[in-house]
């Protein structure tokens, strides 16, 4: 966990300075980690994963209303003010239909390594093209992730 | 400062001398470019060490690294900050509050970090108000000013904010004496003598909380009280105040105060006054006072004025201080990392006395007094002297340590840092400075352990040191590697305000403490928004509220209607982000007070009287994305009894809500 804050703490820091920052990353050797090199082209790199600590994420058929209960009260102050529940674009694209665009890994990765996603990831970058905002960090916790996850399936038709 | 000053460049005047003369004549090659790499740091990396400077006249204290001499942050204190808000949100109004009402400016001499075992512990760094005597606590988590309480009694609070050794206490001595608060103070100047007190306040401060409380006065004769320190280590339980004016000169101090060829060094027996003040001796006194404290969950400051004050009579008691004579009108008091020995620096001599503690000891013991001054005993000054340094320089001001057996003083009337030795008082090397030096600092310099790697020197007069700007030239610092046996300046940069005082301590003590975000959950302004779905604007009669929050990039509600003249419209901005280094700002065309800036997490609020009918545009001060230019809004007023509803909206074009 540690690290990951570490990580988290250094790619904000990276954001600042937007989609140019190359030649800023060297304060820390673990940095590198958040190079802004795409990751387009790496044969190693999973894009329906991502980049993150989630890799294989067992998701239930059903749903667990109580957890998605606690995803709206999270996104009702973190997420709500860029993202609509329908497929209309606000400042982020909307939810309605993201749980079947993207895997539960990618989701869950993109939520809580959101800085790393957006220098690495080529649907994120390419969604940056349209968005044109850096998804904020909101510094959800792994638990506030997926309440958020469950929140989304809901709204995906997920009984 | 300015006083004492104006006294000794009036001397130099009277000596024909002029602060040009002092200047070396190689001052432009002072540095050579090989050093110069020492004090460079490249970007992107981090400097090795903090340095809190006091933003003097200014008010505000600075935050530099070094040893790049970068400028980080300024932090305000004392001054209101339109730039942060600061003083103008409803939220920091509370933390300028004064007996004397709100006070918007004052002057922040000192900085001394809290210490723990007598080491610098990076938790708070402590100010004081020179002009409406209070002392100020610096959180270094947030570095945000958490705390001010002011300090009756006094005026001009200069002897300030020195700390004992687990940080127990912060004191307070007055500069200048006058009539006690409860006393009647419509009375002639000319019966100073008579009348006026010297009260010295020993501030508490709770060991987690840092939370401080004016525990005790003590009523001592009325001198010009001017710097102090703790003893520390075998002399913890003292403390040492600087004092001038002897003479109780009430004008023309610059020559009445001069008189004398000894002033004091008042050692005040802190142990015993506690002793006193659980026996019942001190008397409780009516006093007004404000403590203004800064709450970090609900992101407001509130002010409680205090009713009185516990106060013990130095001359009654007896034995809780003593004056050491020392010459020339004192100003720096340093004790050694020992705590054996104590550095008097008397502005208008031409040697430092060193006194040892021990002896002092040995001399109340021995009762080897030379009478006394007001009722307090005065030590004999060879029974307290250790020695004396001979010929170090003009003007010696102030003295910080090595931890290597080391001092290191500075001379303002000659310009220059003198390194002498503590036990043989040998001077062992000397530097100058461009020019007329006051403070120094060396990283824990005035605790038990110094980390001597750098000093600064604070120079008051910079003159043909940069580009002139005008009749108002900038103050300066200076920093010199100390780590071999010759000082060798490295750099100087231009500092705020004038610098007097700072402190230094390694980056590592406070740089993974610091706070990045204020977790939105944990928010309990009782204005906060928690999400755009409780964003609102509430009529209560003429006074409106509106819940608002802020994220990249846009403002809910944006399109504000049914503001009429004669309303009072409080703004209360929510920052939704939970990412470091994103706060959003808030203005308002034509407000009368400043820009709102909230931090993530942060709810703040700004107070808005509309002047005129019309369309108002709100917008976001600090860029915060690539559509900050679209992060904006519009407010309508109309006249005293339109029947516009309020309304308020976001991403309509029609009004969404209604109440």
């Amino acid at each position: 966990m540690k690290t990951v804050t570490m990580m988290l703490a250094l790619s904000l820091w990276l954001s600042s300075c937007g989609s140019n920052e190359g030649s800023s990353a060297s304060a820390d050797s673990s940095a590198q980690a958040a190079s802004s090199e795409s990751a387009g082209g790496n044969p190693d790199y999973d894009p329906k994963r991502g980049t993150g600590k989630f890799t294989d994420v067992v998701i239930s058929p059903t749903l667990d209303k109580a957890l998605a209960e606690k995803g709206k009260a999270t996104s009702d102050v973190k997420c709500g003010s860029c993202h609509k529940l329908t497929d209309e674009k606000l400042v982020g694209p909307g939810w309605k239909g993201v749980t079947s665009r993207h895997t539960p890994a990618w989701i869950l990765n993109f939520m809580t390594n959101t800085d790393e996603m957006i220098n690495k990831d080529p649907v994120a970058q390419a969604q940056l093209e349209i968005c044109l905002v850096r998804m904020p960090n909101q510094n959800l916790s792994d638990d506030e992730a997926k309440s958020l996850y469950e929140y989304m399936r809901q709204n995906d038709g997920v009984k | 400062m300015k006083t004492n000053l104006t006294k000794i460049l009036a001397l130099l005047m009277l000596a024909g001398l002029t602060i040009q003369s002092c200047k070396p004549k190689n001052a432009g090659n002072a540095s050579s470019s090989g050093s110069a790499e020492k004090a460079y740091v490249a970007p992107g990396k981090y400097d090795e060490f903090y340095n809190l400077v006091s933003g003097g006249f200014s008010g505000q204290m600075s935050v530099y690294g070094l040893p790049s001499g970068r400028l980080f942050r300024v932090i305000p204190v004392f001054s209101v900050d339109p730039e942060k808000g600061y003083g103008y949100s409803e939220e920091t109004k509370p933390m300028l509050n004064t007996s004397h009402g709100f006070v918007p400016w004052d002057d922040l001499h000192h900085t001394e970090l809290s210490q723990t075992n007598g080491e610098v512990d990076g938790r708070w760094v402590f100010g004081n108000a020179n002009n409406t005597p209070r002392v100020a606590r610096i959180d270094l988590a947030s570095f945000k000013t958490a705390e001010i309480i002011e300090l009756p009694n006094s005026a001009g609070n200069h002897s300030s904010p020195f700390i004992t050794e687990n940080t127990e206490y912060v004191v307070a001595g007055t500069r200048f004496s006058v009539p006690p608060d409860n006393a009647n103070g419509d009375i002639p100047i000319n019966t100073y003598k008579e009348n006026f007190k010297g009260y010295i306040s020993f501030i508490s401060v709770k060991k987690e909380s840092g939370e401080m409380d004016l525990a005790f006065q003590i009523e001592c004769p009325g001198v010009n009280f001017d710097l102090s320190h703790a003893g520390k280590g075998k002399s913890n339980g003292w403390f040492f105040f600087s004092c001038y004016n002897t003479e109780q000169a009430n004008t023309l101090l610059e020559v009445n105060a001069s008189q004398r060829d000894k002033d004091f060094i008042m050692a005040v027996n802190w142990k015993k006054a506690e002793e006193y003040i659980k026996a019942g001796k001190a008397k409780r006194i009516a006093a007004k006072y404000a403590h203004n404290k800064y709450n970090e969950k609900t992101h407001t400051a509130t002010s409680e004025m205090k009713k009185d004050v516990l106060v013990l009579d130095a001359k009654a008691l007896k034995d809780i201080c003593y004056f050491i004579p020392c010459p020339k009108s004192p100003h720096g008091c340093d004790v050694d990392p020992t705590g054996e020995y104590i550095v008097g620096s008397g502005k208008l001599a031409a040697l430092i006395p060193v006194f040892s503690f021990d002896k002092m000891l040995k001399a109340i013991e021995g009762k080897q007094f030379d009478g006394s001054f007001e009722g307090i005993p005065v030590i004999k000054y060879e029974a307290a002297l250790y020695g004396e340094v001979k010929k170090p320089g003009l003007g010696p001001l102030h003295t910080e340590f090595d931890g290597k057996g080391n001092a290191y003083t500075t001379f303002f009337v000659s310009s220059e840092v003198v390194k002498w030795n503590i036990k043989d008082l040998k001077v062992l090397d000397r530097a100058p400075t461009y020019y007329s030096v006051g403070h120094l600092c060396i990283p824990g310099g005035d605790s038990k352990k110094p980390n001597a790697k750098y000093l600064i020197a604070y120079n008051k007069i910079t003159k043909d040191r940069y580009l002139p700007t005008g009749p108002e030239l900038t103050q300066s610092a200076q920093l010199y590697d100390i780590s071999g046996d010759k000082m060798e300046m490295i750099l100087d940069f231009p500092t705020i305000g004038e610098p007097h005082y700072a402190q230094a301590i390694s980056a590592d003590l406070i740089k993974d403490r610091s706070i990045k975000f204020y977790k939105i959950n944990e928010n309990e302004n009782k204005y906060v928004t928690k999400g755009e779905g409780q964003a609102k604007v509430v009529r209560e009669g003429n006074v409106v509220h509106v819940y608002m929050t802020s994220i990249r990039s846009h403002f809910a509600p944006d399109n504000i209607e049914g503001i009429k003249m004669g309303d009072v419209v409080y703004f209360h901005v929510t920052n939704l982000e939970q990412d470091w280094d994103v706060p959003h700002g808030f203005a308002i065309k034509g407000a009368t007070n400043a820009e709102l800036l909230i931090m993530p997490g942060e709810t703040q609020t700004m107070k808005w009287e509309p002047d005129k009918v019309g369309i108002f545009p709100m917008y976001c001060t600090d860029f915060c994305s690539a559509l900050h230019q679209e992060m904006s809004g519009y407010i309508r007023v109309s006249p005293k009894g339109s029947k516009v509803p309020i309304s308020y909206s976001l991403g309509k074009t029609k009004t969404i809500a209604k109440n």
